[in-house]
């Protein structure tokens, strides 16, 4: 966030800084609604629009939520909610989910399809047509809703950067959501297997530490070299895109599908590792379970990334 | 630090007089002049493939002239002090190398094991005069290097080695055998580590010599991989006779020659002694991945558009985490033996995309035509898959490594610690 918007950043580089927030955030399961909030901020900073809900974002007495995704989405930037001009008004129809937070967020910001381009209108959750319905969900900490647009009308004001030309925007605010997922799951696989660690030397089993059966210890490497590259390239992805280099959209989608996939076997593996108490809701390691496993499914899962990099592979191809 | 206008940097040392080095950017540019006006363009160099001999030893001839052409430009050994022929800059001018030289045929195998270890190792461990000797013409292409350490009996356990060299007066006769050196037969010299005392425990009774590999009492045998490629060799010693002033370091003190011997070979794509190009990874990239699945219609497929993201994440994440790991092991962040998950990390990584392009060549990787393009070698790649696995220490033994010098677990058990070498039992003594 820009400084005269009240925003501003230790090291100069604001992404970076919140993506070690993300990482202390997922490695301690917190609760909060972190990706919208920030998200929206981003976005309502960069265009200038809506000064007074940015500054309740940012001075904490209020939470916006982004309507990004849809059931059953192909894409990672879903277009079957219509955005469409009429008059000097516009008119919202279709449903976004799962929308974190919706229910307890003054603001949402809703990513739409004007024509064949994409728009982007603020709109108050309380306004006339906006149906928010909770839904459930995996992680204990984090609210999910459908959010059902029944015609709802906002003036052109509503609006946050061009009426159909804002899929530069939305792209930038999918890369940022990206990195933050990553450096939350990195967090996260990090307190699980930190904790595993710790289990693996306290534990006896036949007069030994399971930290001593060399069976084990392997599966602990494989762990530690997983750990090791999910931060690497979630420190990668969140540098790239803080500083918008061309390898940005790539690094972010390898983050998104290995922390996926390697951390998803990582979490399994702590809980196989803890015996029948990591199955247990007394014993903690569910919760970096719960959360890694909500963010597999955030923003596109690891198979839509991978295959996201092969057209962006293309694009660069055909760029060159 | 401070640039003059001839783009050369004066750094003042601490207390002593002021060096010249040239400029990392002026140096780059020199480089790159010479490297667009010297080498040609060409592919990463596959070292496991079959090839004819004389493609083989053509290609050596080749690496040794452009060694030679470096030398003379005053680009070969960047990070080798000035008295022994090298350039006397610091590793970033060799960084700067490696960029400017991606994509140009360079002396590949000049590099592992001639350079690192062996070269490193030399200028660590040799006697002036042994530095004087062999540096230089290490530097001019005139001598390849070879290491010897793997043993038929010993591939992980290295210190278990069982060839011996015996006192003689000035000399030590070596006997015994030695296993997996890359290109012995038409390499000059190795480093070749020998157990001179078996009554000690066995880290310390080993001592390290260097010797000619073509001479009488050597017999270089190649070993054939189940591809056809005959570049790994084994090497028989009999009564082979190396004087004193052969042998690097103190007797029975090869180990920790040996210790710094395997970190420099770890090091090897992070050395300041090493020429390695940018971006080469080695084994399959993920262009030609994209590549192969359009050769075989597979483009649009996108199952096989996973498999190529796939491919392409692996690559960035794998750079991600070596440089990690490098930068942890330069602040101290991480220990040295934090190298082991930069291997294992790249031994699964290579393994899996080399069956990521058996799994796209389909069909075509079973039985191909010899135009069918980049299948043709995913078949016969996928046969030697797992050398990316074994090759450069075990990723069995990295994962020892991690779990035990990374993670603090404990130690598996050894029955050869602390008991004289001799008494340490052993598979079948034939």
């Amino acid at each position: 966030m820009r400084e005269e918007d009240g925003g501003g950043s230790i090291s100069g580089n604001g992404l970076v800084d919140l993506s070690i927030v993300a990482h202390e955030i997922g490695a301690h399961a917190a609760p909060g609604p972190l990706v919208p909030v920030n998200v929206v901020a981003g976005a309502l900073s960069r265009s200038g629009s809506h000064p007074d809900v940015l500054a309740g974002l940012l001075d904490g007495s209020a939470t916006a939520g982004w309507c990004l995704g849809e059931r059953a989405a192909k894409t990672l930037v879903p277009t079957g909610l219509e955005i469409a001009p009429d008059g000097d008004d516009l008119v919202i129809r279709g449903v976004k989910r799962p929308v974190e937070s919706a229910a307890q967020a003054s603001h949402l910001l809703v990513t739409g399809r004007t024509g064949d381009g994409l728009s982007q209108v603020l709109v108050p959750s309380d306004a006339a047509g906006v149906t928010v319905t909770p839904m459930k969900t995996v992680d204990l900490t984090r609210r999910f809703s459908a959010v059902a647009f029944d015609d709802v009308r906002v003036p052109k004001s509503a609006v946050v950067g061009e009426v159909g030309g804002a899929a530069a925007d939305v792209e930038l605010q999918l890369l940022q959501a990206l990195v933050l997922v990553a450096a939350e799951s990195t967090g996260a696989m990090q307190s699980a297997f930190d904790m595993t660690v710790q289990w693996a030397f306290d534990r006896y089993s036949f007069g030994r530490p399971l930290a001593s059966y060399q069976a084990l210890k392997h599966r602990f490497a494989d762990m530690k070299s997983w750990v090791e590259a999910a931060h690497a390239i979630s420190d990668d992805a969140a540098a790239a895109v803080a500083e918008g280099t061309p390898a940005a959209a790539s690094l972010a989608s390898a983050a998104k599908a290995f922390i996926g996939d390697s951390g998803g076997e990582l979490m399994q593996d702590c809980v196989q590792l803890h015996g029948g108490l990591g199955v247990t809701f007394e014993h903690d390691v569910h919760l970096f379970l719960r959360r890694h496993t909500l963010n597999q499914t955030l923003f596109g899962t690891s198979v839509q990334h991978r295959q996201r990099l092969t057209d962006l592979a293309e694009q660069q191809e055909n760029a060159a | 630090m401070t640039t003059d206008a001839t783009g050369t940097t004066t750094a003042a040392a601490t207390g002593s007089a002021a060096a010249q080095v040239e400029d990392v950017e002026a140096f780059r540019l020199r480089a790159r002049a010479w490297i667009q006006d010297n080498l040609t363009r060409g592919h990463a160099f596959a070292s496991l493939r079959d090839r004819p001999d004389e493609e083989e030893l053509a290609a050596v001839a080749r690496d040794r002239e452009i060694q030679r052409a470096l030398f003379d430009a005053g680009l070969a050994g960047i990070c080798f002090p000035k008295e022994y022929g090298g350039q006397g800059l610091t590793p970033a001018h060799q960084s700067a190398f490696n960029d400017e030289v991606a994509g140009y045929h360079y002396p590949a195998r000049l590099q592992a094991p001639t350079m690192v270890p062996c070269a490193a190792v030399l200028l660590e461990f040799g006697s002036e005069e042994q530095k004087r000797q062999h540096l230089p013409a290490i530097l001019k292409g005139e001598e390849i290097w070879m290491q010897m350490l793997s043993e038929p009996s010993s591939g992980s356990d290295a210190a278990g080695a069982l060839t011996t060299a015996v006192r003689e007066d000035d000399e030590w006769v070596l006997n015994g055998s030695k296993i997996w050196t890359t290109g012995a037969w038409w390499a000059d010299w190795a480093l070749v580590l020998a157990r001179t005392n078996w009554d000690v425990p066995k880290h310390r009774g080993l001592s390290v010599f260097i010797l000619p590999i073509h001479q009488q009492g050597v017999d270089v045998h190649r070993i054939e991989m189940l591809n056809g490629n005959r570049e790994f060799c084994q090497e028989f010693f009999s009564d082979v006779r190396i004087p004193d002033s052969d042998r690097i370091g103190d007797i029975d003190n090869g180990w920790s020659v040996c210790t710094r011997w395997l970190f420099h070979e770890r090091m090897l794509f992070h050395s300041p002694f090493a020429t390695m190009p940018s971006g080469g990874r080695g084994g399959r990239d993920s262009g030609s991945a994209l590549a192969l699945a359009r050769e075989v219609g597979r483009g649009d497929d996108p199952i096989a558009r996973d498999l190529v993201g796939e491919a392409i994440t692996l690559e960035l994440v794998g750079d991600a985490v070596t440089n990690r790991v490098m930068r942890g092991m330069t602040t101290g962040a991480m220990n040295d033996q934090s190298a082991a998950i930069v291997r294992l990390f790249g031994g699964l990584a290579g393994a899996r995309k080399t069956t990521i392009a058996f799994e796209l060549a389909g069909g075509e990787a079973g039985a191909w035509a010899d135009d069918d393009g980049l299948a043709t070698d995913a078949g016969v790649d996928q046969l030697m898959r797992q050398s990316a696995c074994i090759g450069g220490g075990t990723t069995e033994m990295a994962r020892n490594v991690i779990s035990e010098r990374v993670l603090g677990m404990p130690r598996e058990v050894s029955l050869d610690r602390d008991v004289p070498f001799r008494d340490v039992p052993r598979g079948s003594r034939r």
